[in-house]
């Protein structure tokens, strides 16, 4: 028998500090769907999705229900559909499919509109790319995500010039909606096979043909847990890691109990801090109860290194596999704390890119001008991914040049996507390095200085 | 299956009796009891276990939900694999 104490900690991480577990995802293998003809193509991706995935909301609900931890969202992540559809060249038919899929199983998003370009773009793979503007200005629920490098290939330069192109193309398709496309299309390096979250699922090629995954959450429960240490930075680091074993926890069992019930693998539990824009559950307001006056502030770096670390290291023993993007997330749109700081100018896009260095995942969630032109946020994206190749890491952006917006204005986007004060960028032009293409080498990896 | 039943609210006659009873109609077992008062609140514990001729969970649910608005209290019923998961580590079993 538990104490009272321990029943009430609980419940309370649940009802005061917004405890939940943030994405079961259901990752699907869709090679055995591959045939020359589209529509084939299509009926038998439709098939398998709703044979694998067409229990997956209510059994998350069901699990949600018995356990009194809520599961914000039910989501799908397929082979990229690069790779599917290289035979039959019937992307446009697979989004369609993918779009009645995720209408009818009624999941949160279906991710994996994507493909891997790292060292270089096959003609078809390029065709595929340019279809992106329209697979996600004319769906709700579909992520697509592009790797353009790795730590082992460089960078693939040739892809990024194409990604500024793309980014502007989908703001511009989605104009009347504050360029909501964008904010479902993510820029990796170093992207992971097996990430539940959203917009950058995939399920990579070396993964099971159905698997679990799953994000857990918690930045409310981080805080309310340092509002009662008085102790120095050791303490600080002890207490998050104690909060982060209890809530990874309840990740790997959502996971386990997950994939038994759907007769599916278990594969990862990502041990992610994951803020919602609701208030209470801020991983800037972490940094601030650390010490800073606000999240940006000099120290931001530091302690936001702590915090992920602290993370990690308290997630690994509670779950028996980790994975995905593993860190504290700072998506500026979706974080009231980062929301403030960023309106308040505290908080500026070179500090969010050196904020990267030590957390997952990257410029994520940032609104930018509409009249901002695709080289700069070609430049913005090299200038990430190096990061991410550099340092052996995942980095990725996901950039939102709000169509007609400009500085000091808001785009709205609604839900877990919250709303993003749209901040000021660097104007100065890098066009003549955007536009010699090729490749970055990849980096040293020894004489790390 | 095991479960935990927790009672918070304002404390006042009965709240034992009437929550007793609605699990022993519902064929829940209660296994271990604790309460106690903070403040003027009280605050049940109840380990149980659910019986194999008991209603589904969700209908034990909703049913304790619809008693604790009836007598102003909040009875939530959780799997107690929530509380081994977050509070126990043992060599003696899986968690």
């Amino acid at each position: 028998m538990y104490s009272t104490s321990e029943i009430l900690e609980t419940i309370n991480m649940v009802s005061h500090q917004h405890l939940d577990v943030r994405t079961i995802t259901l990752g699907v293998s869709l090679f055995d769907c591959i045939t020359d003809s589209p529509k084939r193509t299509a009926e038998k991706i439709y098939d398998k999705l709703m044979k694998k995935a067409g229990n997956l909301v209510k059994t998350g609900n069901d699990i949600s229900g018995e356990i009194g931890v809520p599961i914000v969202n039910k989501r799908i992540a397929v082979t990229p559909v690069s790779l599917v559809s290289a035979s039959s060249k019937g992307h446009m038919e697979i989004i369609k499919t993918l779009d009645k899929v995720a209408d009818e199983t009624g999941i949160d998003f279906l991710g994996g509109y994507s493909a891997l370009v790292h060292k270089a773009m096959t003609p078809y793979e390029k065709e595929f790319l340019l279809s992106i503007p329209e697979a996600l200005s004319t769906t709700k629920k579909i992520c697509s995500s592009v790797n353009v490098a790795t730590s082992k290939a460089g960078i693939n330069m040739d892809a990024v010039k194409l990604m500024g192109k793309i980014v502007k193309d989908c703001a511009y398709l989605t104009r009347d909606n504050d360029s909501i496309a964008c904010a479902k299309l993510v820029v990796f390096a170093n992207a992971v096979e097996d990430n539940p979250f959203m917009a950058g699922a995939f399920l990579g090629s070396g993964e099971d043909d159905a698997v679990v995954n799953v994000g857990v959450s918690g930045p409310g429960v981080v805080k309310v847990a340092l509002e009662q240490v008085d102790g120095d930075l050791t303490q600080v680091a002890e207490v998050i890691k104690q909060t982060a074993f209890k809530i990874t926890r309840v990740g790997q069992l959502v996971a386990r109990e997950a994939a038994n019930r759907l007769g599916v693998s278990y594969g990862i539990v990502d041990l992610s801090l994951a803020p919602t824009p609701v208030v209470g559950d801020s991983v800037a307001h972490i940094l601030e109860e650390i010490g800073l006056e606000s999240v940006g502030a000099c120290g931001t770096t530091a302690t936001l290194a702590l915090l992920n670390d602290a993370v990690k290291k308290g997630g690994i023993m509670a779950s028996n596999h980790v994975g995905g993007l593993s860190g504290a997330f700072i998506p500026v749109s979706e974080d009231a704390g980062m929301i403030k700081a960023a309106e308040n100018g505290l908080l500026s896009l070179e500090k969010l890119e050196a904020m990267t260095a030590v957390c997952s995942v990257g410029l994520d969630m940032i609104a930018i001008p509409g009249d901002v032109s695709p080289e700069i946020i070609s430049a913005l994206i090299a200038d990430e991914i190096a990061i991410g190749v550099v340092n052996t890491k995942t980095t990725a952006v996901r950039v939102i040049p709000v169509y007609g917006k400009k500085e000091g204005e808001t785009a709205t986007f609604g839900g877990l996507l919250g709303e993003a004060p749209i901040m000021p960028i660097n104007r100065s032009d890098p066009s003549k390095f955007v536009n010699r293409g090729g490749r970055i080498p990849a980096p040293l990896h020894s004489n790390k200085n | 299956m095991k479960a935990i039943v927790s009672v918070i609210g304002k404390d006042k006659k009965g709240i034992i009796a009437k929550v007793s009873g609605a699990l022993y109609d519902m064929d829940v077992n209660i296994e271990d009891i604790s309460q106690t008062i903070l403040q003027e609140y009280f605050t049940m514990i109840m380990s149980v276990e659910i019986c194999e001729n008991a209603p589904r969970f969700d209908v034990i649910k909703s049913n304790l939900d619809e008693l604790g608005q009836k007598i102003g209290v909040q009875i939530q019923i959780q799997l107690k694999s929530i509380f081994d998961s977050m509070h126990n580590i043992s060599l003696s079993k899986s968690n």
